[in-house]
């Protein structure tokens, strides 16, 4: 049962899932760090951009990957508007209250998707969807292979937004200081969509990897939601560290509870873990105590 | 009289006129239409009651209430296929499982001082864990569900008009009322909404949030149970997704929300107007799978930014603009 021939390509299965989770979290986790607010319609702005992704493919024609300089912006603008133009009425100064904007928005994108894409489960072929290399004793899909370097090049660049531009340092100051950034100039509503923005931008790049080796209908972010959160609450809200080594743990997770406790019972782990950490230790593995 | 008393009085009295009317909706019609609008309006009141106790009364959000209505649902199907109980009977212990559940959820998360945004998580991840287990453990029926066979007669909580279900529901909602009520003038009561509106001064003043707050989850678990077991003796039938799905737990809280939290008849009122909206929409467009959601989730945005306090918050302050202005 734990022979290194069905543990070694299950772990790295696992890692390849978890980089992608990796990137879904970082969004969430910079949102969270920023403005504080937990959002709520993460899974569902991953579906949009995987719908994006598929119609993009069926329609023109354009593979996934090179969907990314299309997809990422899209989702950055939508990230930008969506923080401007709602979620920032929305608070009245209580966390819960963007949490129900939040909410809220997720319902509306997932049914409107119900209503015009209907519930059908998609996918796309491609050239090398089926497509394997040999590691070692394991197989892996070519998709995942790309899809796990795509999210650690993403991740590496998000890393170098933050700590190197003057954009970086916008964000850094105003998750800090709010008041102080504001006086030394910083418009705190443009870097509070920005954040936003590129907290979405994260997805629309975590759609072109994910959707070769995957599938999109209109409930599929309700389970990429918890995933999330689960990896934030891991990892320290607010860390970005945390989120990548949190996505590559629950990945793992994920895959060997998969393994060992059959497909619908292994996602117990993942909640158990969450339900866990946030009683047990809120601020993760990778967060200042507040 | 004192002012309060005098108040309390009068809503007792719209209570039980607000009973009596509802009461009376299948003696003065016999269409199926009217009786089901009605049954189904109570029904969704009686989940956003259930959400107001803890999340309007207590602040504290739940997005996983679906937990407790699927928990009295099961119990209400399996108490009667497996174990031969009556359904009455079974009705008792859906409340009392559902209750429970309700402990067990709030004694975990308040234990550990879990507030705002957490809370609200990690119900949700609770409701998602027994939808999971409802799918893969045997006794649940897994994905097919539960069937209750049809055995109509009063004794076994199977009416054959929709008259008798309309009573049965307006007994729960009318409940619901009166424990509303009673939480706007009781100690308990008190306690609850100083928790809710500044818990570290509560604590200050030797109040004990923890048990506060258990007691109002208890409450409101007990209720939802009650809509779920509601659920099963009308539509017979009960499955994972049904029972622990996202749209019960989003649909009790958007009423409560909408009508107004925290106040006696706001979730009726929520409840309502939501029933017609989705109503008027069917008619507008069909039977289109997802446009009621659509329109809560709408209406829960548009209600988040432009009216926190919902419905009932509107005429609160047209009140005291009233009153502001007699005064001043």
């Amino acid at each position: 049962m734990f022979e290194p021939s069905i543990l070694f390509p299950s772990v790295l299965n696992g890692l390849t899932t978890g980089a992608v989770y990796a990137l879904i979290a970082l969004g969430l986790t910079l949102i969270y760090g920023v403005l504080h607010i937990i959002n709520f319609a993460h899974g569902a702005c991953l579906m949009l951009a995987l719908y994006a992704v598929y119609f993009l493919k069926e329609r023109l024609g354009i593979d996934p990957y090179l969907a990314l300089p299309v997809v990422v912006p899209g989702m950055f603008a939508l990230g930008y508007g969506l923080q401007r133009i709602v979620i920032n009425r929305a608070g009245h100064g209580k966390d819960e209250n963007i949490l129900l904007a939040t909410l809220g928005i997720a319902i509306v994108m997932e049914n409107l998707a119900l209503i015009f894409f209907k519930s059908d489960t998609r996918n796309i072929d491609t050239a090398y969807s089926l497509s394997t290399v040999a590691i070692g004793p394991a197989m892996i899909a070519v998709p995942k292979l790309v899809a796990f370097a795509g999210a650690l090049v993403v991740s590496a660049l998000l890393f170098w937004i933050m700590g190197r531009t003057d954009l970086g340092r916008a964000i850094r100051a105003v998750a800090k200081e709010k008041e102080g950034a504001k006086l030394m100039g910083i418009d705190v509503d443009h870097v509070y969509a920005m954040s936003f923005g590129i907290g979405l931008a994260c997805l629309g790049a975590a759609a072109c990897f994910l959707l070769p080796a995957y599938y999109v209908n209109p409930q599929v972010g309700g389970g990429f939601v918890l995933v999330a959160f689960t990896i934030v609450v891991l990892g320290g809200m607010g860390s970005f560290v945390g989120a990548l080594v949190g996505g590559l743990l629950v990945g793992v997770v994920e895959s060997l509870g998969g393994l060992y406790l059959g497909e619908s019972l292994g996602q117990i782990g993942i909640f158990a873990i969450f339900i866990g950490v946030v009683l047990f230790r809120p601020e993760g593995m990778f967060g200042a105590r507040a | 009289m004192s002012e309060l008393a005098k108040q309390g009085g009068r809503q007792l009295a719209l209570i039980a006129l607000f009973a009596v009317l509802v009461a009376c909706v299948p003696l003065a019609t016999r269409s199926g239409t009217v009786l089901n609008f009605v049954m189904m309006a109570l029904y969704a009141t009686l989940l956003a009651q259930a959400w107001n106790i803890l999340g309007g009364f207590g602040g504290q959000f739940s997005f996983g209430h679906a937990l407790f209505f699927g928990t009295g649902a099961y119990i209400q199907a399996i108490a009667q296929l497996q174990g031969g109980i009556n359904a009455w009977v079974a009705l008792a212990l859906a409340i009392l499982g559902a209750a429970l559940a309700g402990l067990f959820v709030g004694a975990l998360s308040f234990r550990y001082g879990l507030k705002g945004s957490y809370f609200a998580l990690v119900t949700l991840a609770f409701a998602e864990v027994f939808r999971i287990l409802a799918l893969s453990v045997p006794f649940t029926g897994g994905g097919v569900g539960l069937m209750v066979p049809l055995r109509e007669s009063a004794a076994n909580l199977q009416f054959g008009s929709r008259s008798g279900y309309l009573w049965l529901v307006l007994g729960f909602v009318v409940a619901a009322l009166l424990l509303s009520w009673w939480l706007r003038r009781s100690r308990f009561g008190a306690y609850l909404q100083a928790v809710r509106d500044n818990e570290d001064a509560a604590r200050a003043v030797g109040v004990n949030p923890f048990r506060i707050k258990l007691a109002a989850i208890g409450l409101s678990g007990a209720f939802m149970g009650a809509a779920g077991a509601f659920y099963v003796q009308v539509f017979q039938y009960i499955d994972p997704g049904i029972a622990y799905g996202a749209s019960t737990s989003v649909e009790a809280l958007v009423a409560a929300i909408v009508g107004g939290m925290g106040t006696l008849w706001g979730p009726v009122l929520g409840a309502v107007v939501l029933h017609v909206l989705a109503d008027l929409t069917r008619n507008l467009f069909g039977e289109l799978p997802g446009i009621n959601m659509v329109i809560y989730g709408v209406v829960l945005v548009l209600i988040v930014i432009f009216l926190p306090r919902g419905i009932a918050g509107l005429g609160l302050s047209a009140r005291e603009l009233w009153k502001g202005g007699r005064h001043g």
